[in-house]
């Protein structure tokens, strides 16, 4: 085989998580009344185009969530005539799906930072020119030129310019027949499903007329490729976004950094959910000495501040990775350990609030009278929790899901500053703005880093915030606000 | 109502033996004194001989819970648990790795602390009610719509970036303020200026919007309608009932943080320089100095504990419901 | 006398997910100084809208799209909102059916009157509250000294109201609206506010636009009634008129609708289908499809606001035009045969009990103080004693507080009892722990008050069915549960495909049937149907009591009805039991109790009943006073400080139950002297 898989933890969760959403969509789907409140958020022009966004990150995300060690070639001393050897060997690092497809990306390190799009270095240093028409062999202080970035332009001075531009174009040309194809396509499958004339469809989708908002949707999309496919074919000969220290694309980094934005923001969450659920209806339905133990639990929990519960979670990982380097062959399964206890150190520290939204839900939720007439017919009380008490508390857990979400991909940046984030070989956006932070008082500056994890989590989070905001407005019964202002129109009779 | 008070001190100092039996698990159980050393000393290259040197240094050699060998009441005190731990009840923290004294260096770097977290936090909160108040009160009109947009647009930035970007802009680019540093007294100021002005910027965008929903929760009350029946104007109905209503679960909500301003910031302090017990805290965590972060651990939550204790008792001075009751 | 408000054509449109409510279509009416307007309809009929319109106090999502309101001739939808706001409490003041929640939690009672007066008049300082003590005394609140300090909170909800008459009395206006104002209230405290409000009209001479669903108050209140359908005022009237000769078929089948002893035997009148949606337009009559008169003229013509040669305005085509019917021999000859009034109804006499309740108490601990020791007790329940033999109804009569509730929950055990005995079948209940209880529940099933909260919004109604009946054991295979669902389901009146769906397509009606049916399921022989019809409409209400009443003469179930509502008591019990504060004053048939009553309590209850009779002079007795708290119940008899004929003797002991005659009997001192 070429390649070994290896399914580290956080990623055997990932695809506990897509089987779950993909199981919560089937019974969505089946359940008129829990179809609504989707069908509302659909119809949110700011959601879908945050959708359209966020689909982008989860789609790098799971990309780089499936992980193999790549076969390494036969010994030299191997003979060809033999069978195939037993044992391959492979090697020691693993790699995912999106460093094969970014492995031009990858394997193009420079020495040093360089700017973006640049072909020289930023830093001068000593450069050895050969002896060429008369001039002898020398050595300069100069920028010297990069060893990949606008390698194949012969001139940079002259030729940068427009081959930047040229290819910017090229990926603008490409991106908008493509989108063109695709709106198509939608179009056609739109009309065929509700059995409509395509012209008409086309009217309504200009004036934004559709049930859906196809319209933003489109736009978003458009917005999508004409950034993408452009930086993609730059990125073949340029380092788009710069160079890193130790010379990595800046681009490849912030693409990884999504994976771990993505996975602290859900498996956190999913973590702890089954307890806070659990405890908190337990606390609310059963009250009485439950409810004090639980409140009591929570309440001692919550007292010691996140931070440096967190703090301390880590140092004892750590202790305990130094003292068991067996279990963890590959540094790749160390960072990944570190990651999934730093989900759950933080979701311990978050449980709380939800435990006790849910307990204030279910103290009230057990006063009903559809909980009563199920007392009245004897049922048990793991049955009423189950079936009376939970459903109706489920927006809530998936309102507190989806607003949770930005905040610790926001708080991975803080806590890897902090140093007891994730394992600081793991890429990701707190690691980045660590880094770069250090060259701040370069002149000229290093910005390029710090920018580029600046814009790659403000889309990310910003659009985890859009899409929970219409979430919350379909799914909460007490935030929606009369859409229309107080108005005094007055027909005059 | 005292009566109360006093049961909920009660409950607070049975929160408290929680959070010192948490964290003395956590600190000396799970993670032995053993694999202290051994961390701190370096895995590869550590001897026994080492470790139980360093293990004395610290006063970690004694039993955690109970000791054998000592004799009368000396068998409870002379533990891990009763010095490390209990001793902190009398705010008693030991010795941090480079020799000094915990306490003292809590008890001076709280105020640097408190001067950063203080004006953030009452700067910030009035900031972020009036724009709340501006919100609600042109509900529904692109006044409000821009205000919301604007505050989702400021809290999906990190509060990294508002920082760097501070000290980029203001220090770096405008010279107007130093990057980082601290003094005492007047001059204070001018280090404090750019820590609190970012500070409070970066807390507005979900502050304003949170306070905005119970603006609004409040508006759609029947009370509210009573007061427009009355003739009053919007404005007076507004501050008048709706503030009124909407400052209980507002103030009382915010009361729980104000003991915890005197643990100040850890990322903007160490960013700015600023020795409070945030960079103090970061420094320990670095340096993996056990001593001070398990000092912190009981500090936050002390101060924690009297924050709840605070909003109970902010809760009988300020809701009529509650008082009278 | 000239009209002081005059809404004409008045359109008010409101914006909902499911497209445009014309809430009101088109209304129009005047009313004169000093006069008592009362617009009377069913829920979302848009009388409150109507109301709001005229404050222009809509909620957001509402517009007034067209028309005219006048108030002395100006018209106030044409003034700038700063006038307006001068108009509101000044020359037009409101109150609101929920007193609780329209007083402002945080201010003081003196807070919130002041603020009238300083936006209003020129009062100030001491004249200031000179005056706001003065209102205080008008609406008849005792201390007013020490109440102007006070929180809403510490009133009861009757001082509520009338605190809330004091705010919207102090800048001495010339329109009162009141909107629902008695309608959260119990009926003595209901008479207070009504006799209050009547007697601050004579004195002031203001006008009253009363809007109300309640027949009763609008007979005891209204000069002037005005019916409204579907967002269109259908019928107007002098109260003479109006309840001597209601003409439109709608207004008609409410009369008949109402329970009451006159229908005892029979059914009561029902509205088939249900108001039409607002959100569509309107070819012919709004009420067509649910008539029994209509015709195709219903359907295909709008009927106008035609008025009879004696001013009584009605909205139907039976009154206008060619096809108009003068008579009501030929009204009645068009209508459907009315129903026969044969006593078939009526049970069996009484056998065994079924169930019988000895000394019942239901008491909560008051914990207080460091410790939370129990400082004292609530008596939910203090005491009680009643039998319900198969196949009867006891009516559990009472005001809000008095525990009947409570008493509810504790025979089926749903809270445990502190003492007493609950013998269901001769079997011990309150002994009965664990499965034997589950086995026994099957017997004694309860239905709720209120149908929107009564079923899970998240489960399907086939589920709803099955719970019980799994949880209990009857019919353990699918296909015998399956078909005694569609067995219950056809009971209740509702189609087996109602099965798979969710609660929240059905109106209320049909949830309080899918309740019923749940209840059914399980083969009960006592339902425990605590307020089962209070929070629907008179129309729908009636569906349910018919429902009730034939599912006994079927299944001959017994009832335990608790309700506060004495016109249903009168319709449906057998035996009535009237409780205060906890204990049964009073006890024994329909008839013996609720025609001669004996104990002052009864006596003062049935009083203040509103009725439609417009004949008899009718003497309210007026209690003084509220419900005192079950925690500290007065010494001696409970009601003595509110009664009318207490002696000394009253503040002694508690009295024993006597019997009057006929297995009726009274706890009184009156009736044990004598």
């Amino acid at each position: 085989m070429p390649f070994l898989p290896v399914i580290l933890w956080t990623d055997a969760l990932i695809y506990l998580l897509l089987a779950a959403v993909a199981l919560f969509v089937w019974y969505v789907r089946r359940h008129e009344h829990l179809r609504a409140p989707w069908w509302r958020v659909a119809q949110s022009p700011a959601a879908m185009s945050a959708l359209v966004v966020l689909a982008a990150f989860v789609a790098v995300g799971l990309l780089d969530s499936v992980h193999f060690r790549l076969a390494l070639p036969p010994a030299a001393g191997t003979q060809a005539g033999r069978a195939a050897p037993v044992n391959v060997a492979y090697a020691v690092d693993v790699k995912s799906v999106l460093d094969l497809l970014l492995s031009s990306l990858a394997n193009r390190p420079e020495r040093t930072y360089s700017a973006p799009l640049a072909t020289h270095a930023y830093a001068k240093e000593t450069v050895a020119y050969p002896a060429k028409d008369g001039n002898p062999a020398r050595q300069l202080r100069d920028y010297p030129r990069l060893k990949y970035g606008g390698a194949h332009l012969r001139d940079p001075q002259r030729d940068w310019r427009a081959d930047v531009l040229l290819t910017g174009f090229r990926g603008v040309a490409l991106a908008l027949p493509l989108w063109l194809l695709g709106s198509i396509a939608l179009v056609a499958a739109c009309t065929s499903a509700q059995q409509a004339v395509s012209g008409e469809f086309w009217r309504a989708l200009w004036r934004g007329q559709t049930e859906l908002p196809w319209r933003s949707i489109l736009v978003a999309l458009a917005l999508l490729l004409l950034l993408v496919v452009p930086v993609a074919l730059l990125s073949a000969r340029y380092h788009v976004l710069g160079t890193d220290k130790v010379g990595l694309d800046v681009l490849y980094l912030s693409l990884k950094s999504v994976r771990t934005a993505l996975v602290i923001g859900t498996l956190t969450t999913l973590v702890m959910l089954p307890f806070s659920v659990l405890l908190g209806i337990m606390a609310g339905y059963l009250r009485g000495v439950v409810d004090d133990i639980i409140q009591y639990f929570y309440t001692t929990l919550n007292s010691i501040p996140g931070v440096l519960l967190i703090a301390a979670g880590v140092l004892v990982l750590q202790v305990y990775i130094e003292t068991h380097p067996d279990s963890f062959p590959t540094s790749a399964q160390r960072a990944d350990f570190r990651l999934l206890w730093l989900c759950i150190i933080l979701g311990i520290t978050s449980w709380t609030g939800l435990c006790r939204l849910l307990r204030g839900e279910a103290l009230k939720l057990r006063e009903l009278e559809y909980v009563q007439a199920a007392q009245a017919f004897g049922v048990s009380q793991w049955r009423i929790m189950s079936r009376h008490i939970l459903p109706n508390l489920m927006h809530i857990v998936l309102i507190s899901v989806v607003m949770d979400f930005s905040g610790l991909v926001l708080a991975e940046a803080v806590l890897s500053y902090v140093g007891v984030g994730v394992d600081p070989s793991m890429i990701s956006f707190g690691t980045m703005i660590n880094a770069a932070r250090l060259e701040m008082g370069r002149e000229p500056m290093v910005w390029w880093s710090l920018a580029s994890a600046f814009v790659f989590m403000l889309a990310l989070v910003l659009a985890a915030n859009l899409f929970a905001d219409a979430v919350r407005d379909a799914f909460d019964p007490r935030v929606r606000v009369g859409a229309g202002k107080l108005r005094f129109a007055r027909t005059q009779a | 109502m005292s009566a109360y008070i006093v049961r909920r001190a009660i409950y607070a100092v049975f929160i408290l033996i929680g959070v010192n039996l948490i964290t003395f698990a956590l600190f000396f159980k799970v993670n032995t004194p053993d694999d202290m050393a051994r961390l701190q000393l370096g895995v590869k290259y550590v001897t026994p001989g080492a470790i139980a040197k360093w293990k004395a240094e610290r006063g970690y050699d004694k039993p955690l819970l109970y000791n054998q060998a000592a004799t009368g009441r000396h068998k409870f005190t002379d533990t891990i648990y009763f010095e490390k731990s209990l001793e902190m009840f009398r705010f008693n923290f030991g010795r941090a790795d480079d020799g000094r004294d915990i306490a003292y260096e809590i008890s001076t770097r709280m105020w640097p602390s408190l001067a950063l977290a203080l004006p953030v936090f009452l700067v910030g909160m009035l900031l972020q009610i009036t724009f709340a108040l501006m919100m609600a009160f042109f509900r529904a009109t692109y006044i409000d719509f821009w205000g919301v947009v604007l505050c989702v647009l400021m809290m999906s930035i990190s509060g990294l970036f508002y920082i760097i970007g501070g000290q980029y802009l203001i220090s770096k680019l405008w010279n107007l303020v130093p990057i980082s540093g601290y003094a005492t007294g007047f001059d204070a100021l001018k280090f404090l200026a750019l820590p609190v002005a970012v500070g409070v910027i970066g807390g507005i965008g979900s502050g304003a919007r949170w306070y905005r929903t119970i603006f609004l929760e409040e508006v759609g009350k029947d009370y509210v309608r009573t007061a427009r029946a009355k003739g009053l104007s919007e404005v007076v109905v507004f501050f008048r009932h709706v503030l009124r209503n909407a400052l209980i679960p507002i103030l009382t909500g915010a009361v729980v943080a104000i003991p915890l301003l005197f643990m100040g910031s850890l990322v903007a302090e160490s960013f700015f320089g600023i020795p409070g017990l945030g960079s103090y805290t970061i420094e320990a965590i670095q340096a993996q100095d056990f001593a001070v972060v398990r000092s912190m651990v009981f500090i936050g939550s002390v101060l924690y504990i009297l924050g709840l204790l605070l909003t109970d008792i902010s809760y009988t001075l300020v809701d009529p419901r509650v008082r009278f009751e | 006398m000239s009209a002081l408000l005059e809404i004409k054509d008045l359109k008010t449109w409101l914006d909902s997910s499911g497209g445009t409510v014309r809430a009101i279509d088109g209304i129009s009416l005047e009313v004169a100084r000093g006069e008592t307007f009362a617009i009377v309809g069913e829920s979302g009929c848009g009388k409150s809208m109507t109301a709001l319109s005229v404050l222009r106090l809509l909620p957001e999502a509402g517009q007034i799209v067209g028309g005219a309101v006048l108030l002395g001739g100006e018209d106030l939808l044409c003034l700038p909102e700063a006038a307006m706001r001068g108009v509101r409490g000044r020359r037009i003041a409101m109150i609101f059916q929920e007193p609780a929640t329209s007083l402002n939690p945080v201010l003081t009672v003196g807070r919130q009157i002041a603020e009238v007066l300083e936006r209003h008049t020129a009062l100030r300082g001491e004249p200031m509250r000179k005056r706001m003590l003065e209102l205080l005394q008008a609406v008849g609140i005792p201390d007013p000294a020490r109440r102007l300090g006070e929180f809403s909170f510490q009133l009861s909800g009757g001082m509520k109201q009338r605190v809330m008459i004091a705010v919207a009395l102090a800048a001495g206006p010339d329109l009162l609206i009141a909107d629902e104002p008695t309608t959260a209230l119990d009926v003595t405290i209901q008479a207070q506010v009504l006799d209050l409000l009547s007697d601050l009209q004579r004195d002031s001479g203001m006008a009253i636009l009363l809007i109300t669903h309640d027949l009763g108050v609008v007979a005891q209140m209204a000069h002037k009634v005005a019916v409204m359908y579907a967002g269109q005022i259908i019928e107007v009237a002098t109260r003479a008129q109006f309840f001597g000769e209601p003409r439109h078929p709608y207004s008609r089948k409410l009369f008949e609708a109402l329970p009451g002893s006159e229908r005892r035997g029979g059914e009561l009148a029902v509205i088939r289908g249900q108001v039409p949606p607002l959100t569509t337009g309107f070819r012919g009559c709004r009420f067509a499809e649910r008539c029994d008169w209509a015709w195709e003229r219903c359907h295909a013509e709008v009927p106008g606001l035609t008025a009879g040669s004696d001013g009584h305005l009605v909205r139907c085509h039976l009154y206008d035009g060619a096809q108009a019917v003068k008579s009501e021999s030929e009204i009645a000859a068009r209508g459907p045969a009315a129903g026969d009034d044969s006593d078939a109804g009526r049970s069996a006499p009484p056998g065994a009990a079924l169930l019988s309740v000895r000394e019942l108490k239901v008491h909560f601990a008051i914990r207080k103080g460091l410790f939370k020791r129990s400082v004292g007790q609530v008596r939910a329940v203090d005491g009680m004693s009643l039998d319900i033999a198969a196949g009867r109804t006891l009516a559990l009569v009472g005001e809000s507080g008095c525990g009947k509730t409570t008493a509810g929950k504790a025979i089926l055990q749903l809270i445990r009892p502190s003492a007493g005995s609950v013998q269901f079948e001769g079997q011990e209940l309150t002994s009965l722990r664990g499965g034997a209880l589950r086995r026994r529940r099957a017997d004694f099933q309860l239905i709720f008050q209120d149908p929107y909260a009564s079923l899970n919004p998240r489960m399907r109604i086939a589920d709803i069915l099955a719970e019980g009946m799994q949880a209990l054991h009857v019919a353990d295979s699918g296909a015998e549960r399956a078909a005694r669902m569609d067995r219950m389901l056809a009971q209740v009146g509702l189609n087996a495909e109602a099965k798979l769906r969710y609660p929240h397509e059905f109106s209320g009606g049909q949830r309080q049937r899918v309740a019923i049916a749940r209840a059914l399921a399980v083969k009960p022989k006592l339902i425990v149907c605590d307020e089962p019809t209070s929070a629907l409409d008179v129309s729908v209400q009636a569906q349910i009591l018919n429902l009730l009443k034939q599912l006994q003469r079927d299944l001959g179930l017994a009832y335990l009805f608790i309700t506060h509502n004495i016109a249903v008591v009168e319709y449906l019990a057998h035996e009535v039991a009237v409780m205060y504060l906890g204990r049964i004053v009073e006890r024994g048939s329909v008839g013996a109790v609720l025609r001669t009553p004996k104990h002052p309590y009864t006596q003062a209850l049935l009083s203040a009943v509103p009725t439609l009779d417009q004949t008899g002079e009718r003497k309210i007795i007026r209690l003084s006073g509220e419900l005192p708290s079950p925690a500290n119940p007065p010494p001696g008899c409970h009601f003595h400080p509110r009664c009318p004929q207490a002696m000394a003797a009253c503040r002694l002991n508690y009295p024993d139950a006597v019997n009057v005659g006929d297995s009726h009997e009274v706890s009184c001192l009156l009736y044990t002297a004598s």
